[in-house]
């Protein structure tokens, strides 16, 4: 079975993108690393190998979760399998 | 699997200094810029030399200068280095370095072109190479146990497979030869931003948690003090975003997999410091993958490990550096860079003991003799890192 994405930790926001030519609409199946369990999710967007999708809703202002740990905030907000970036998220560092 | 770290041997270079070497290298070392074109011409003529040009080392003063220096004597002090020739435009710094890598007690001699020209210069450099050479091709190999192979690491060009797959990878053999007795190394003082308190927790000691902090919040008051925007347009690079990776803390937690999960930092080095004991040191330097690989060299490792994303192709002129991937469309498209594919652990058809066991032996290889891509592509980038301006 192909695994289109992969999560750090269950309590994660995010998974990562591990192939090319995602597009939006495409049922993934997910691999969550740590507890080596896996998931199914549908794609929102088209998403470049490498880059991440939400696994969860996310409101404009909530911590963004990876590695279960903080690694920045939305600025906007975030449906569910849809493409995360550095435009709807930011550092809270520098 | 189960490769048994404390019968692996590797076969090099013992060095005046019983260090071992895993190559051996004759280099020209140009002192400062101006030497540079007589350096190349020596070892245009001489086959077998290698000359190392550089930007820096003229009006350079203080604490600048000591780092100038130190990275220049490290770098000759290498064992993967059998003899030096050092050039300079003038007499007074040629004969500091040629001093200070004279005390490991390998061949080392110093010219200076003032008073002399280039032609006269490179002449007599060019015999004395010349008798370095031939005494580096006399050497014979001897056997070492892997425990005396010094091995750095740092990551470049990252991107969110460097976190999930290439730099956990570093991490499980870090784990390995660490528990093993190595000397190893990390850095990059400002891609731990957003995971700083996760290497403090590793320190050994509250001492050196204190050393570690002080470092890593001075490097901070520099980026505060210079930064031009969030990102301060730098970190994360144009090419990791273009990877995927959106924010420093985000880089900094993938870089961190790089020491492992068992390993402690039992010291800390300022750049281009040699380490005194075993085990695995933090030095404080540069993210920019070809200062902080200089720098590894010039504290005297002998194997470097590099964990890439989107693709960075850096080398160096004396340390083999050893790259990986787990990004499957940079193993496509750049396989030519690549020692260690480990795109197999983001399909599960490898895990993360098998990935570490096969950089393992792909680093015993290396020691052995095998040439890296970065070797077999004449990547040798040898970047100073500067403090400040010259005078």
């Amino acid at each position: 079975m192909q695994i289109h994405f992969v999560v750090h930790d269950e309590g994660d926001s995010v998974g990562v993108v591990v192939v090319e030519g995602l597009k939006a609409g495409t049922r993934l199946n997910g691999w969550i690393m740590d507890q080596d369990k896996m998931m199914e999710f549908d794609s929102k967007s088209d998403i470049p190998i490498g880059h991440k999708l939400a696994i969860r809703s996310i409101a404009k202002g909530d911590t963004i979760m990876k590695y279960g740990t903080d690694i920045g905030r939305a600025v906007a907000d975030i449906g569910a399998g849809e493409h995360l970036h550095v435009h709807n998220v930011k550092t809270k560092r520098w | 699997m189960g490769l048994n770290l404390r019968d692996a041997s590797f076969e090099g270079w013992r060095r005046e200094n019983g260090r071992m070497g895993v190559r051996n290298h004759v280099i020209i070392l140009p002192v400062d810029d101006l030497s540079n074109a007589a350096a190349e011409a020596v070892a245009n003529n001489i086959k077998g030399a290698l000359a190392i040009p550089h930007a820096y080392g003229r009006l350079q003063f203080g604490a600048d200068l000591d780092l100038h220096f130190r990275t220049l004597i490290g770098t000759g002090t290498n064992p993967n280095v059998a003899g030096v020739i050092v050039i300079g435009i003038e007499p007074g710094w040629t004969g500091k370095i040629v001093e200070g890598i004279a005390k490991s007690g390998k061949p080392v001699e110093g010219f200076a072109i003032e008073q002399n020209g280039d032609i006269s210069t490179i002449a007599s450099a060019s015999r004395a190479a010349y008798r370095l050479v031939k005494h580096a091709s006399k050497l014979k190999k001897s056997k070492a146990p892997l425990v005396e192979l010094w091995v750095s690491t740092k990551c470049g060009e990252s991107d969110t497979t460097s976190g999930l797959a290439s730099c956990p990878t570093v991490g499980n053999s870090y784990d390995k030869l660490w528990a093993n007795g190595n000397t190893l190394v990390f850095g990059e003082t400002t891609e731990l931003t957003g995971g700083e308190h996760l290497v403090a927790a590793r320190c050994k000691t509250p001492e050196i948690r204190t050393q570690f902090m002080a470092m890593f919040d001075r490097y901070q008051r520099v980026v505060e003090a210079n930064k031009t925007s969030d990102l301060s347009d730098s970190q994360p690079t144009k090419g990791n975003i273009e990877g995927g990776l959106t924010t420093i803390e985000e880089k900094a937690l993938g870089n961190i997999t790089k020491i492992g999960k068992k390993c402690t930092v039992d010291g800390v080095l300022d750049k281009a410091e040699v380490p005194t004991h075993s085990g695995l040191w933090f030095m404080d330097s540069s993210s920019a993958a070809a200062e902080m690989v200089t720098l590894c060299a010039a504290s005297g490792f002998a194997v470097h490990t590099f964990p890439t994303g989107q693709g960075n192709v850096i080398g160096n002129p004396i340390l083999p550096v050893i790259k990986l991937t787990a990004n499957p469309r940079t193993q496509r498209t750049m396989s030519e860079h690549i020692d260690v594919d480990v795109t197999g652990l983001l399909q599960k058809q490898m895990n993360m003991d098998e990935a570490g066991e096969a950089l393992l032996d792909c680093i015993l290889r290396t020691a052995d003799g095998e040439l890296t891509a970065a070797e077999l592509l004449g990547h040798r980038e040898f970047s100073l890192t500067r403090l400040y301006e010259s005078a």
